[in-house]
């Protein structure tokens, strides 16, 4: 399994890590959402727990939201919206 | 602040996660009994693997890997887990000191040398590359990471590859380290001492070097309490303040000012900002609060038990149950009496190859200290088989657990990785958690040259997996040319 990286609509973006652990997750999340203008979405899906306190920091620090989440299975679906 | 576990994943561990958790303790507590019930001394194994099932439990619910204190410090600027390690390095200082002054200290300081920076910066690299330090990994593949799973098997090869090969790399060894160990009368014969480069190492380097905490160093230890209060004060708790005041100041500081827009702060905004930076993450505060806690009970739990059957050593137990086959040339096996990793893991991995046919034992090593015991009745293997089994239990309560195949790069980066860190951690004499994690706490000050070397290597590690990184995204092209 490859990391995909997409726009899928205008200011809409998916990114899936699924498969990697630390670090590749948090820095693959840093190189998307450099991409990203202020306002758009990317849609995360990760499934290596730890990675998700560094992209939570991230965003804390960036000051980037994280509008959603879906968590379950060992699998983490965020809606991070860049600010 | 960061939630770790959210309202609907609670109420699915309800449903789904908490039996499974509860079977997995069960098992736990089942065969605990039947352990008891076979000899009541295996207590001494069964300490260790409960402390072994906490430590686990802690580190999945804080997440708390110290690979990730050095590497995603550099890699994505998060403080999170240097933070959470300092913090635990204070509660453990803390009990520990407590432990010591009651008597029931196990933790004798490391002989200090190039070997530790040059050791630490070689497990420092490799950890950058299997996502994890040493329990790091254990707790993973708790998780059902079985990448991690990978990074513990090399870890346990190499160290025994390590410390008992010989052959064309020995003649790299410097004369005067071969000359000493030959000269050495207190080592026996069947270790064969003058071949093998890591027995030179070893007699012939290691031990002509000193040992001792902060406190016997400078020649304040004629008072137990005032050796304790200066290796607690100077070795553990300043340091500790000193490394949070320079992560607040280079890492939390920026964003957190610019967050609260306060363009000059007072010192009572810069206290609220380093309390902000403690508890950014409370699941790692928590874990971190709770680690050191557990880590400092341990060392008094080991303590109280040896002075309860009268030994020293659990090789000693060992043999009172007729279980000699394992034990070292001195009858001893390896049995820190506190949170060490990576020897147990050197013996798993010798006990195979001595399975296989290979001779083992004709080393320092695990010739003449630590043995080769059945895994079945190695203490503080236990101890790493409970961190696996604690955070299974607690990722199986969060509905967290799942388990992972690692694509074709990670398998190689964790056999490579995991080598790196089985080679580093014997060079060093420990990982992040004997070498540093329990070094600092107890008043050996050599522990912060661990994690000086350690930082080094991440830090190296960090560029070149940077590189890969964007060689990776670029080579795919498209939108993935980030």
């Amino acid at each position: 399994m490859a990391v995909t990286f997409n726009q899928t609509a205008p200011g809409k973006w998916t990114l899936d890590v699924r498969g990697y652990a630390c670090p590749q997750p948090q820095m693959y999340t840093k190189k998307a959402l450099q991409k990203l203008a202020s306002g758009d979405e990317l849609m995360l899906v990760f499934d290596n727990p730890s990675s998700g306190e560094s992209i939570q920091a991230m965003c804390d620090s960036d000051g980037n939201d994280i509008v959603e989440r879906v968590d379950g299975g060992g699998s983490f679906s965020w809606t991070i919206r860049k600010t | 602040m960061s939630a770790a576990v959210g309202p609907s994943s609670v109420a699915a561990a309800r449903h789904g996660g908490l039996p499974k958790a509860l079977a997995l303790a069960g098992v736990g507590v089942l065969a605990s009994i039947v352990a008891l019930s076979i000899d009541t001394r295996l207590s001494y194994l069964l300490l260790y693997a409960w402390f072994g099932i906490g430590y686990g439990l802690l580190l999945q619910y804080g997440r708390f890997c110290m690979a990730s204190a050095v590497r995603d410090l550099f890699a994505v600027r998060v403080p999170r887990m240097a933070v959470g390690m300092m913090i635990a390095v204070a509660l453990y200082a803390l009990v520990s000191a407590a432990v010591t002054l009651a008597g029931f200290g196990t933790v004798d300081p490391d002989p200090v040398g190039w070997h530790i920076l040059i050791g630490a910066a070689i497990f420092g690299f490799g950890m950058v590359f299997t996502g994890g330090c040493a329990s790091g990994s254990l707790y993973k593949a708790g998780e059902g990471n079985v990448g991690s799973m990978l990074v513990i098997v090399a870890i346990s090869l190499s160290q025994a590859v390590v410390v008992s090969a010989g052959g064309w790399f020995d003649r790299l060894v410097p004369a005067s380290w071969t000359a000493i160990a030959a000269a050495d009368q207190d080592v026996p014969a069947e270790v064969t001492v003058t071949q093998g480069w890591f027995d030179q190492f070893t007699a012939g380097y290691l031990w002509t070097l000193d040992a001792a905490t902060l406190a016997e160093r400078i020649g304040l230890d004629g008072s137990p309490v005032v050796a304790v209060a200066v290796n607690t004060l100077f070795v553990a708790l300043m340091p500790v303040l000193l490394l949070l005041a320079l992560l607040y100041a280079v890492y939390f500081r920026p964003g957190y000012m610019r967050r609260a827009k306060i363009a000059s702060p007072t010192l009572r905004q810069h206290l609220a900002g380093l309390w902000a930076m403690c508890t950014a993450s409370r699941n790692t505060a928590w874990a971190g609060i709770g680690l050191g806690l557990l880590a400092g009970a341990h060392v008094w739990a080991i303590g109280m038990l040896r002075a309860h059957y009268g030994i020293e050593n659990f090789g000693q137990l060992l043999a009172a149950m007729d279980h000699r086959s394992g034990l070292s040339l001195r009858g001893t096996v390896f049995d820190p009496g506190y949170w060490y990793i990576t020897t147990q893991e050197a013996q798993w991995g010798a006990w195979v190859l001595e399975s296989l046919g290979l001779s083992m034992r004709d080393n320092v090593y695990f010739g003449m200290f630590n043995g080769i015991p059945n895994p079945l009745l190695n203490a503080p293997g236990f101890m790493s088989i409970g961190i696996i089994v604690g955070a299974a239990m607690m990722a199986l309560l969060r509905q967290e657990f799942k388990w992972k195949l690692p694509n074709l790069e990670g398998a190689v980066f964790a056999l490579i990785g995991g080598t790196l860190m089985g080679i580093g951690a014997r060079v060093a004499k420990g990982c992040n958690i004997g070498a540093f994690f329990s070094t600092v706490t107890n008043g050996d000050p050599s522990g912060w040259l661990f994690l000086l070397g350690m930082a080094a290597g991440a830090w190296v590690g960090v560029k070149l997996f940077a590189w890969w990184v964007d060689w990776q995204a670029a080579r795919q092209g498209g939108d993935l040319t980030l």
